[in-house]
């Protein structure tokens, strides 16, 4: 079954961790060449042979994005799939408790960041003629969960940042697809990290939510991302897709 | 990946029942579930596609099936466990198009389009439960349309069936769901696709000739019934296995 990327150059953010390294793991194994940039990543190993490759990333510094896609192209000849997986949820973010500096810092990762991704992502894949973009939303960019004030806006801007971008690229027939994918609850270090910080039975509670009666594991979003990756999707565009067990269809 | 008879593919060992597959989007379908190694059971109204499933060999069979008839949905789903022992996916094709407004639409050509859109696809999710839930799961992927998510202003039955499909499929996966049950159930939400529902709608219609709509269009084309078949692959295989009651829209950025 692998092979269903092969020979495609893709640079995945947030690639270190979660959801962001199944998908880098994924893309891997169906034969593409991956960067992972995350700011968890030391120094950069970025270039040079091999199918790996990884490179400390700050998706809020738009002068990092510059030089990075631009290292790609000139390492890899080209960028065929962007990944902005990269996303953070700070503990305090409900309405009333949520901060200047933890709303601000929220924002800027999760939307500033895909902006970014997107701005700089078709600037280089336009010179090809096309490429895939895929953005990181989630459930909470369709409902809200009156307890993630910022993380919530963030996802829902980046939801509608996905429609904008995918129009634009219509529009100025670049050839370039841009799609969001909305997972509900993942067992990733960013969901473990909040069950810390909640009493115990948050995380009972959370899971007997789910109509499928158990949270989703990282490997089971990665399918999607190697449908929308590849060329099988050549018509999907500046839509959302969502993936959470049935919580949202209720 | 390899099923248990030994075949490879993404639907390796899947039994699988596509409606509507004498053409278009079914017959899309089927085609290449049969490549990734699934055996198939094409489902329509009109026989004209026999001799082609037949020269595909024998992991596909053809039966009759009218979509709005439970007994004959009964007889299909015996049909799978009888030929092939068991059922892991069914895609609900079938389906018409007619123009109309909501003044000029008479109640006949309203029910004509219920009945095969929506009665038909309800029809088919009540009739595989029972051979799906003895296989221990498995996906049904029904077909809604974009125009189940926004209006045309004179396809009003089309729309309204449409748009009931989607709801249907998010009723029908928590049901599932709830009772603990891996089967799933998502709809596909095509825009224009290059087939023959919609060459043949395009040659009477007074709402929009077809060369009209190309130019309204952002992409400036049909889609082929190949790219939706490979969407509905994907929600048909385990790689979607935690992909249920969602709207998978291929629509080339037309609802963005």
């Amino acid at each position: 079954m692998a092979g269903r990327l092969k020979g495609k150059i893709a640079f995945v953010t947030g690639g270190a961790s979660g959801l962001g390294a199944a998908c880098a793991a994924r893309f891997l194994a169906e034969g593409a060449v991956v960067t992972i940039a995350d700011l968890a990543i030391e120094g950069t190993s970025a270039g040079g042979p091999g199918s790996l490759h990884r490179r400390h990333f700050d998706v809020t510094d738009e002068a990092a994005w510059e030089a990075a896609l631009a290292e790609t192209v000139r390492e890899f000849g080209r960028l065929d799939i962007l990944v902005n997986a990269a996303g953070i949820s700070l503990d305090g973010d409900d309405l009333e408790h949520c901060t200047p500096e933890i709303w601000n810092r929220t924002i800027a990762v999760n939307l500033d960041g895909v902006f970014l991704g997107c701005k700089h992502g078709v600037r280089t894949m336009k010179a090809f003629g096309g490429g895939s973009i895929i953005n990181f939303a989630s459930i909470l960019a369709k409902v809200g969960d009156g307890g993630s004030i910022a993380y919530t806006a963030s996802k829902g801007g980046v939801r509608l940042l996905t429609r904008s971008t995918a129009v634009y690229c219509n529009r100025n027939r670049l050839g370039i697809r841009c799609n969001a994918v909305c997972p509900g609850y993942f067992e990733t270090p960013m969901l473990t990290n909040y069950f810390a910080t909640q009493p115990a039975a948050t995380k009972q509670n959370l899971i007997a939510a789910q109509p499928s009666g158990r949270l989703g594991q990282p490997k089971e979003l990665a399918g999607l991302l190697v449908y929308l990756a590849s060329d099988e999707s050549h018509s999907c565009n500046g839509a959302d897709f969502v993936v959470d067990g049935g919580f949202t269809a209720a | 990946m390899n099923g248990v008879d030994g075949s490879t593919g993404r639907l390796a060992g899947k039994v699988a029942i596509v409606t509507g597959g004498a053409s278009g989007i079914g017959r899309a379908t089927w085609r290449r579930f049969l490549s990734e190694g699934a055996r198939v059971l094409v489902a329509d109204r009109d026989p004209s596609i026999e001799s082609e499933v037949a020269a595909a060999g024998s992991d596909g069979a053809f039966a009759s099936l009218d979509v709005r008839d439970a007994e004959s949905w009964a007889a299909l789903v015996a049909t799978s466990k009888h030929r092939f022992g068991r059922l892991d996916v069914l895609v609900n094709c079938a389906g018409i198009l007619r123009e109309g407004t909501v003044e000029d639409t008479s109640l006949a050509e309203w029910r004509e389009v219920i009945q095969v859109n929506l009665t038909g696809t309800f029809l088919g999710c009540q009739a595989a439960a029972s051979l799906m839930r003895a296989g221990g799961g498995g996906s049904i992927v029904n077909l809604s349309s974009v125009s189940g998510l926004k209006g045309d202003a004179g396809l009003v039955a089309y729309d309204a069936s449409k748009g009931a499909v989607a709801a249907l499929t998010r009723d029908v996966a928590l049901y599932f769901a709830r009772r603990g049950e891996a089967i799933r159930c998502n709809s596909v939400h095509p825009n224009v696709v290059a087939t023959n529902m919609v060459t043949g709608f395009f040659k009477t219609a007074k709402l929009q000739k077809l060369e009209q709509w190309m130019e309204s269009q952002p992409s400036g084309r049909m889609i082929e019934p190949e790219e939706i078949a490979a969407a509905i692959l994907f929600l048909a295989s385990d790689e979607s296995r935690y992909v249920n009651g969602s709207e998978f829209v291929v629509d080339c950025g037309a609802t963005a």
